[in-house]
Order: structure tokens, then C-alpha cells, then sequence
């Protein structure tokens, strides 16, 4: 079960959306168009996932974009590859949202949660990347029911790991190792290198 | 928190799972561990794929909206990227000399040239004169010890120099040519030992060049941040720190 599902070459990012973002730091909006047409199915992929709701999801998605944009000339290359700047941006702003205050007051109840089992599959059920999906979708299956839980209420439906223990009634020093744990197996079973 | 729980947040920090002060805290930690800084990359990446996994195809009209939007935003100049993280390279240890030599100079800085009349007036000094003369000896003396050590960042336009003397168990902050916190607001520096932050006290809003003797020991702390905070500082940091310093080895 250890041994590594791995499919093609890694990250699916275009090869040049590094130079891309490059030009972009210099003002140059026809390769901010290539950035976008490269990034924005993605963007917009993250914040669903995280916010359901499709006008706020595509809100989260264009302010992401535009925060691409304004600030490209800030992003270092040492720091972390283009896609993973901006894929984290969306996250961020995505769980930013969905922890605001209107956010929070049509928020799940914790019963709701449990109803609603973290489902991965509806999560990637509108994938079109197919290769990524069904790679992620066999390294999930690698992990303890606890892991996937902890992982995907963590960044599916973004809830802090605190929220994610009282979800799952266990303790917080659980929740946090078993999140870890499961980021480090997804991590050796995608093949991810940083 | 024990440092053995904090590497363990690493997969909720990477995953955006830790609340606001916990993760200023966690950031603290970061500047000053290599491992954790490199698991956190590696669960990015993770996250990264998970996120590839989710592409959904955007509608042809939210493209024409924000090639829009781009051309009225304003991009941000290059360079001042915060929190600016302090780079092992810049940790370096000065002579006894150069040292002595500046705590003269920051003495006078701190308290607007008025260090040497309050030497000089020592006796008849008011209490809370005898108190401003104290700190100015204080600081001097941590940046005079025989083992100060330093270490160097830039911090908010400016810099900073984190001076720490392990005998004194005191340490100073040195800042030179910082911006000025937005109205209201006032930069506040803390200790980081483990996953608690310790208020070590506010810097003047009105000075971007100042030395400041950190309130407290350092007992142990293994890093310092530098928040903003609203004027009079608050008890817990409230945002992520505009600087980390890990102290000097």
C-alpha cells in the first residue's frame, strides 16, 4: 500500500507560467491573459470546493486574480513555484471568506457537518483534469478514515483544525497529527517535492 | 505548547487550519526552524494538487471581467515583501568596541539626546528620571556585553538589529528607518518561547529610527516578532508579524 501511485509527470502547471508570471511583474497584461487562461479553472476550483456557493466562489476567484496581478512584481521564485503562489493565495482567500462573519451565520452546525461527510467525491466530481483527479483521488484512498476526514474538512471545507476536532469529536492533538500525518502520505504518494 | 507540538502544526498551517493567533505564533516558530519550513513547502505543493483536483472550467465571462479589472489595479512596487524572514548569512557577532560605540550612539537616539543629562543629573534626578536613566544603562550594557550578539532584518522599509546578551538575559531592538505604523496603530514586540507570545513592549509610533530595551527577560525565547498593533498595545498579537527574528545562536 506504500508504494507510490504515481501517473505521468508531476505538477500540471504549464512549464512556462513561471516566466509568464515574470512578465506579468513588469506590467505586461497579455501575459497576465496566459496566466489566467493557465490558472483561472483552478482558482475557481479551490474556492467552490472551499465555498460551495457559485457567486461567491467566483467573487473569491476574480479577487484572487486580480490580487495575482497587482501583486506579481512581490512573488519570489525561491519561495515556492507560481501555480503553488497562486493556488495557495486562493485557498487563503477562499477560507478567509467562508470564516467571515456573514459567512459564519449560514454556517453548517456541526450536525450538519456530520451529515455532510467530507465528500471528497462531490469535492472533485466536476474535475476536469482527469489524470490529477484520479491520482488524488487514488492517493486519498491511501489514508486512514481519520486522515481523509481531518484533510479534507481541513481544506475542502476549510475549517480551522480546532473546528475540525469538535466536528469529529476527537482531541486536538489527534486532529493535528493525523492532519499531518495524512498531508505527509498524499505528499509521498503524489510524488510532491518542494 | 512544547516545540515537539508546534512542529506538529505544520499540516495545519500549510492547510490555513490555524486561527489568527496561532498562527502569528506558528510563524514565530517558523523563522527559526528550517525542517518545519521545509514541510511546509512540501504540504503546499500537497495542497497545491488537491487543488489542481478541483479545476472547474470559469465561465468566458469572468475572464472578460477581470482582464478588465487588471488594467485600473495599480501593481505593487517589487521588493518589501512581508514578513521579511532573517536569513542565517546575516546572524554575525561584532567586537566589544563597535558595540560599546554604538550603545552610546542608540542611548542617545532612544531618548533624543537626553541620555547624557540624565547621567549627568543622576543625583537629584527625579524618580521616574532614575527609572529612564536605568533603561538607558540597561540597554547600553546589553549592547556593550561582552557577549552581545546580533542579528539583522529588514523590517517595515527600514531595519532592524536584534541584539541579545545571553549573561544580561536581555535583549534590544534596535530599528533604523522603519515606516510608520498606520494611524492608531503602534508597532508592539513580543518573545516567542515555544507557542506563547510575550508582550517585551511598544515602540515609539513617532520614530522610525529608535533602540528599545525589550521588556522582560528573555528566558529563553527563541525568537522575537514585531506586530502591529492598536496604540497601547494588546496582550496577545492580533495580526501576523510584520518581522521575525529568530535570537542569535
Amino acid at each position: 500500500m506504500k508504494e507510490p501511485v504515481y501517473i505521468g509527470s508531476a505538477p500540471t502547471a504549464q512549464p512556462d507560467l513561471q516566466q509568464l508570471v515574470h512578465e506579468v511583474a513588469l506590467g505586461d497584461q497579455e501575459a497576465f491573459a496566459a496566466v489566467y487562461d493557465a490558472v483561472a479553472g483552478s482558482v475557481l476550483g479551490v474556492a467552490r470546493a472551499v465555498l460551495r456557493d457559485q457567486a461567491q466562489s467566483e467573487e473569491v476567484a476574480q479577487e484572487v486574480l486580480v490580487e495575482v496581478w497587482r501583486t506579481a512584481p512581490r512573488y519570489r521564485p525561491e519561495r515556492g513555484t507560481a501555480i503553488n503562489w497562486i493556488l495557495t493565495l486562493a485557498h487563503r482567500r477562499a477560507v478567509d471568506r467562508v470564516r467571515s462573519v456573514e459567512a459564519a451565520a449560514a454556517r453548517d452546525t456541526k450536525a450538519a457537518l456530520l451529515d455532510h461527510q467530507p465528500a471528497y467525491d462531490e469535492v472533485t466530481e466536476q474535475v476536469e483534469t482527469r489524470l490529477e483527479r484520479e491520482q488524488v483521488r487514488r492517493c486519498m484512498r491511501t489514508l486512514t478514515e481519520l486522515q481523509r476526514q481531518s484533510v479534507t474538512l481541513a481544506y475542502y471545507r476549510g475549517l480551522t483544525y480546532r473546528e475540525v476536532a469538535e466536528a469529529l469529536s476527537l482531541p486536538l492533538g489527534t486532529v493535528k497529527t493525523r492532519l499531518r500525518d495524512g498531508l505527509i502520505r498524499l505528499r509521498d504518494c503524489l510524488g510532491v517535492t518542494a | 505548547m512544547t516545540t515537539t507540538d508546534l512542529h506538529a502544526l505544520t499540516g495545519a498551517y500549510a492547510v490555513h487550519a490555524l486561527d489568527a493567533e496561532e498562527r502569528a505564533a506558528f510563524e514565530i516558530h517558523l523563522a527559526v526552524c528550517d525542517a518545519c519550513r521545509q514541510e511546509v513547502a512540501e504540504f503546499a505543493a500537497t495542497a497545491g494538487r488537491l487543488a489542481l483536483a478541483s479545476t472547474v472550467r470559469a465561465r468566458p465571462a469572468m475572464r472578460e471581467e477581470v482582464l478588465r479589472r487588471v488594467t485600473t489595479v495599480r501593481q505593487v512596487p517589487p521588493g518589501a515583501a512581508p514578513p521579511e524572514r532573517v536569513r542565517r548569512g546575516a546572524q554575525r557577532r561584532r567586537g566589544l568596541a563597535r558595540w560599546a560605540l554604538a550603545a552610546g550612539v542608540a542611548a542617545a537616539a532612544a531618548f533624543g539626546g537626553t541620555a547624557v543629562w540624565q547621567y549627568e543629573r543622576a543625583q537629584d534626578a527625579s524618580h521616574e528620571a532614575a527609572q529612564e536613566q536605568r533603561r538607558v544603562e540597561d540597554l547600553a550594557g546589553v549592547l556593550a556585553a561582552p557577549d552581545a550578539k546580533s542579528r539583522s532584518a529588514k523590517v517595515a522599509g527600514g531595519s532592524g538589529t536584534l541584539v541579545v546578551s545571553a549573561s544580561r538575559d536581555r535583549a534590544v531592538f534596535v530599528a533604523s528607518g522603519m515606516t510608520a505604523p498606520p494611524r492608531g496603530k503602534v508597532y508592539q514586540l513580543w518573545f516567542a518561547d515555544g507557542g506563547k507570545m510575550r508582550s517585551a513592549g511598544l515602540m515609539d509610533p513617532d520614530r522610525g529610527s529608535q533602540a528599545v530595551l525589550m521588556r522582560g527577560a528573555v528566558d529563553g525565547a527563541s525568537a522575537i516578532g514585531i506586530t502591529v498593533e492598536p496604540a497601547g498595545g494588546s496582550k496577545q498579537p492580533t495580526s501576523s508579524p510584520v518581522a521575525l527574528l529568530g535570537l542569535p545562536a
